[in-house]
This record gives structure tokens, C-alpha cells and sequence, in this order.
């Protein structure tokens, strides 16, 4: 933007009051968005039982829905094969030899939504055996979107100088 | 704009031809002894050499290090095109003027990335099977050998990883995405030079195989970044320079169609594999196993559709049914279709890497213990902070996407909003597939 060099120092100082004004708000929004899970409060927590079965190559069913805090039990129990059951983000694993069932416990403190996979080689698939714990609201998948609408706003006014690639004027054309 | 040369420091090292042919060999073995222990090793991808190297080392290497940083790199060193090149040149290192094979020119029509464009889908269609069964993959990796030998014996140059390599393609199409490049010095000194043995190869050096005219290069898409040019050029104008990241992707020239659909392929395919091997759809990865059933067939046509037409069609309808801002549009896909892959191999690989330990004892699965770590347990690595580290990759590539963007915009004079507002969709499904 070109203005008149008389006029460039008051507007350089609107401007620049401008902007930080924006970036002000820009920082408490990513803020707010950082921090919303603790504004928030729980359910309070309970005792549940799951039966999951497991069998070449998927859990059913795929996906498990607690509270935060709640007391969780998996009672894992495999069709076919020797399956397994790792719980990204808990770090837990359970086994379960075909016909039997076997019993995870564990209190569901962090919440999130968390893959589990097979834990035990058990065919061609294995790698891709998965299904989810979801553990009260998924504040990860939430400040994500927060962060992709910051992100649109951010980039749309961005001034042209503060971009990370400039543009030449040859490649204008 | 900035740029650092790196030749100052690199030059003594490129131009001997030695490291690279080291390095060269060292794949090449590695690709051998991949196929073979594909075929004679335990049908047990995840303690296979081929499946646990291939597919989490090498992909891991590929997607997460050498694309977003150095471009073409793998290029320099694939051991693919290496066997049919060598019978070309007649020579191993330097040109004896010995060459061998009919140098037939690459048909006109077939120059562009289309073939590339159906190689991929096509290997992309058996993905479930290629990714998990050994044989299935020393079966692939022996098809590329044998294409690329018979298209070295039968065209000039490197028509294979031209117009034919699967994996070249999106190679190329993310190098513009990299901070580095080989470029001339000063273009005038090509006009002078009358020669130009960069195109056409001298005693030092070949012709490039890539069939790019250094002197000419303005994008990383098509260089294989092999070094020929830096051992031909009399008078050392070629460079290897560290630029600003992304800066092909603003260059207005040369933007095509085909390169375009290469950018919905990518997008599409990373949405389609993370849900299937990332997802908690029993049935969807059945049949996506399943080839040749009915069930694996519909797989397969609702990708293809997906890729060659849903996706497109939705961003024509997003650039204004405009052609013109639908081809040039398409290259601010670029970022966040390389950072929706690297999400998807983040989950992939640090969930699978602790395989590459057993495998490296016991690469065929025979009981072997050559370096102490066969019991080293499956331990998937970082699950806490994946998720996190996935979504920051996607709002990144979002940001990026949304900037290229713009600048496409002010460059056509067209309204990006569509676009981001396609960027912002995508985004958020590939968010939903990964950490939803
Ligand atoms: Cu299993």
C-alpha cells in the first residue's frame, strides 16, 4: 500500500495499533482454544463392562465410548486367532487366546479418542487391525478445527510482506 | 529471493562420481535382497526383510525426510533404473561412448505424467495386498526392474522414471515443495554456450537422462537431481541451492493438467489409505484385501471415481467451472497433500517401526539372530503425542495450501476462497479420519 509520505507515519501508526489489536485477539483465541478442555466439566465417572470380540482382521464393536475417569474393564475375546489389544496413548495391552477371554482394567483418565491395534501377529492384515477408544469429548479433534478457522482467518488477512514466500513481480503476469 | 549455494561445499563430492555410485550399489543390494526375501522368506509381512523395510524403512525415509527436504534426492540414488542404465551408457561410471540399446525418442503424446498418473492408481488398487504380503512385493519390485530395464534398452535417457515410475511422479510433484534445488548460476552463460553438453553429455559426463535442459530449469518437478549436469558443464554454472520452501508452487508457468490430477490422486489416495489402514472399518479393509471379488471391485471403482472424478469435479465446482483456475489452482493442493501423507505415515510408521529391529536379525524369518535384536518386542513408538503431532501437520498444510492459494489468486486474478474453502473441507476429513 502506498500513501503519501506526509500521511505514511499516522498511518503507519493506525495501522500498527491495528494490527496488534488483531494480534492480541489472535492470541487469545488460540488460547481459548488451547485451554477449552479445562473450562469444561466431566460426567461423573461410573463402572462399565465392554465385550470386544476380535477376529481376523477387526474388533466389534470397532469403537468404545466411556466417560473421563470412568472405570473401564475390556473383556477381549478372539473368534479365530490369538488377538491382541494395545491401547495407543494408555500404553496397555491385553491378550486373548481364541475361545477365552481375557480382562483389562484400567480407570479412562486421559480423554481423548485413542486407537487400539492388535497386538500380535496375527495375518496379513494385522498391521491394520484398529478400533477406538473414545474417552469422553475429543478436545483434540475440536481445538484442530479451532485451529484450522484461526488459521483461514490468519491467512486471508495476513499482510502480503509477512508471508513466508513472496510473490516476484514476474510472476505476475 | 535468498538463495544459498551449496556447491561451494558439495561440489568436490557430486562431481566425483564414486559416493553417489556407493550409495547407488548399497540400495541396489538392498533391492535385491528385498525381492529375494520377498519370495523365499516367511509369508509373515511383519517379519519379512521386504515388507518391514520396503514399507515402513523406506517409506518412512521417503515421505517424512527425503520429499519434504531434499526433493528428487531419492532419485539420485534408486537403484531401479540402474541395471538398463548401465547397459545404456556402456559404462558404469564414466561415458565410454560404448552405449548399447535402439534410443528410440518417447512418443510426444505419452510426454507428460498421465502414465504415471494410472501407475500409481494402479498400484494403489492392490495396496492392501502389496503392503502385507512378501511375494506380492518382490512381484512388484521385479515388475518396476524389468519396465525400467526394457525402457532403458528400447528409449533414450530415463523414459522409465519420466513417464512410467509410479512412485516418480509423486515424487516430483511434492519436490516443488522442497527447500533445495539444482539450478543454473547465471542463464547467460547457457545462452553462450553453444554446446550444451548439459543436454547433450561430454566426456565427463551424460546428456541429461531426465531430459530437462538445466539451462532452462525454473521447477524441481522434473530434475532427478542425478548430478550429470554438474560433472558436464564446463564452466561450473550449475548449483545446488537452499531456497525458499514451496517456491516452485508459485512459478505461473507450465502448469498443466496432467500434474494437476497428480495433486487430486495423492490428495484422494492419502484420504482412501487412511481409511482403510488407519481406520476401524472391518469390512473396508476386507475388501480391500479381497482382490478380485465383487467386494473388492466396488473398493476399487469407488476410488477410482473418488480420485479421477469426485474430487476433481468438486474442485472445478469450487474454481467457478473455470478451466484455467482449475489447472493453475490445483498446485496450491500441493503442501497439504504432502503433509496429509506425512500425517498418514506418522500413525503408520511409529506404530510399526519397533518391527525393524526383529527384521534386521532375521530378515527372512529362518529363526536367525545376526545382530542380538530378534526378540526385541513390537513397541509402538510416541502413540501419546501422535494425534497431536498429525493435527499440527494438517492445520500446516492447510495454512500453506491456503497461502499458495491466495498467490495463484492475485496471479490469475481469480478469487481463491473456493479453493481454501475445498483446503478447509479436506482438512477436516482427513482430521476426522486421523484423530477423530
Ligand atoms: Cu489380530
Amino acid at each position: 500500500m502506498d500513501h503519501p509520505t506526509s500521511r505514511r507515519t499516522s498511518w503507519q501508526l493506525v495501522s500498527r495499533t491495528k494490527t496488534s489489536w488483531q494480534l492480541v485477539l489472535l492470541i487469545l483465541a488460540a488460547l481459548a482454544i488451547l485451554f477449552l478442555p479445562t473450562f469444561v466439566a466431566a460426567a461423573p465417572p461410573t463402572d462399565r463392562t465392554y465385550r470386544l470380540e476380535a477376529r481376523s482382521f477387526e474388533y466389534t464393536p470397532p469403537a468404545i465410548q466411556v466417560n473421563q475417569g470412568d472405570r473401564l474393564t475390556i473383556e477381549l475375546s478372539s473368534t479365530d486367532v490369538v488377538h491382541g489389544l494395545y491401547i495407543d496413548g494408555y500404553d496397555l495391552n491385553v491378550v486373548a487366546d481364541p475361545g477365552q477371554t481375557a480382562k483389562l482394567t484400567f480407570i479412562a483418565n486421559q480423554s481423548g479418542s485413542f486407537r487400539f491395534r492388535c497386538s500380535v501377529t496375527c495375518g496379513a492384515l494385522h498391521p491394520f487391525m484398529i478400533g477406538k477408544l473414545e474417552v469422553g469429548t475429543n478436545w483434540l479433534w475440536w481445538q484442530a478445527v479451532g485451529f484450522a478457522v484461526l488459521v483461514l482467518i490468519v491467512v486471508s488477512r495476513l499482510p502480503k510482506s509477512l508471508r513466508f514466500v513472496q510473490l516476484r513481480k514476474s510472476d505476475l503476469t | 529471493m535468498t538463495r544459498y549455494d551449496l556447491t561451494p561445499l558439495l561440489q568436490p563430492l557430486l562431481k566425483n562420481r564414486l559416493p553417489q555410485f556407493i550409495i547407488q550399489a548399497i540400495a541396489l543390494g538392498g533391492f535385491i535382497f528385498a525381492i529375494i526375501a520377498g519370495l523365499v522368506g516367511t509369508p509373515v509381512g511383519n517379519h519379512n526383510f521386504s515388507i518391514v523395510f520396503v514399507w515402513i524403512g523406506w517409506w518412512a525415509l521417503l515421505m517424512l525426510i527425503a520429499v519434504p527436504l531434499f526433493g528428487r534426492a531419492w532419485c539420485s540414488i534408486c537403484p531401479i533404473p540402474l541395471a538398463g542404465e548401465w547397459l545404456q551408457h556402456g559404462a558404469i561410471l564414466k561415458p565410454t561412448g560404448k552405449g548399447f540399446g535402439l534410443n528410440l525418442r518417447w512418443h510426444n503424446k505419452f510426454r507428460n505424467i498421465w502414465l504415471q498418473n494410472i501407475s500409481f492408481a494402479l498400484v494403489a488398487l492392490f495396496s492392501a495386498v502389496v503392503l502385507t504380503q512378501p511375494n506380492i512385493t518382490s512381484i512388484v519390485l521385479i515388475a518396476f526392474l524389468f519396465v525400467a530395464f526394457a525402457a532403458s534398452l528400447i528409449f533414450e535417457r530415463r523414459a522409465f522414471c519420466r513417464y512410467l515410475c509410479p512412485v516418480g511422479g509423486f515424487i516430483g510433484l511434492y519436490s516443488q515443495v522442497a527447500p533445495i534445488e539444482v539450478r543454473v548460476k547465471d542463464s547467460a552463460v547457457c545462452a553462450a554456450h553453444t554446446e550444451k553438453s548439459c543436454y547433450n553429455g561430454n566426456a565427463e559426463g551424460y546428456g541429461c537422462p531426465w531430459q530437462v535442459y538445466p539451462g532452462g530449469l525454473s521447477k524441481n518437478t522434473y530434475c532427478g537431481t542425478c548430478m550429470e549436469c554438474l560433472r558436464t558443464c564446463p564452466h561450473d554454472n550449475v548449483a545446488i541451492q537452499i531456497r525458499p520452501i514451496g517456491d516452485d508452487l508459485i512459478k505461473p508457468h507450465g502448469r498443466k493438467l496432467d500434474e494437476a490430477f497428480k495433486a487430486f490422486i495423492m490428495l484422494g489416495s492419502a484420504m482412501t489409505y487412511s481409511a482403510v489402514m488407519l481406520g476401524s472399518w472391518g469390512q473396508l479393509k476386507a475388501a480391500a484385501y479381497a482382490v478380485g471379488t465383487n467386494d473388492w471391485a466396488l473398493y476399487a471403482i469407488t476410488f477410482l471415481v473418488f480420485i479421477f472424478g469426485a474430487l476433481p469435479a468438486s474442485f472445478f465446482i469450487a474454481t467457478s467451472f473455470n478451466r484455467k483456475s482449475f489447472i493453475n489452482f490445483a498446485y496450491a493442493l500441493i503442501p497439504l497433500g504432502l503433509l496429509a501423507w506425512i500425517a498418514f505415515s506418522l500413525s503408520f510408521v511409529f506404530a510399526n517401526a519397533s518391527y525393524l529391529l526383529p527384521a534386521i536379525s532375521d530378515p527372512l524369518g529362518w529363526g536367525w539372530n545376526l545382530f542380538g535384536t530378534v526378540n526385541f518386542k513390537w513397541t509402538p513408538f510416541l502413540t501419546q503425542v501422535t494425534p497431536t503431532l498429525q493435527a499440527a501437520a494438517l492445520i500446516i498444510g492447510l495454512a500453506w495450501s491456503s497461502q499458495v492459494a491466495m498467490q495463484i489468486g492475485e496471479q490469475i486474478k481469480a478469487n481463491a476462497q473456493g479453493v481454501i474453502a475445498f483446503c478447509f473441507v479436506i482438512t477436516l476429513g482427513m482430521l476426522w479420519l486421523l484423530v477423530g
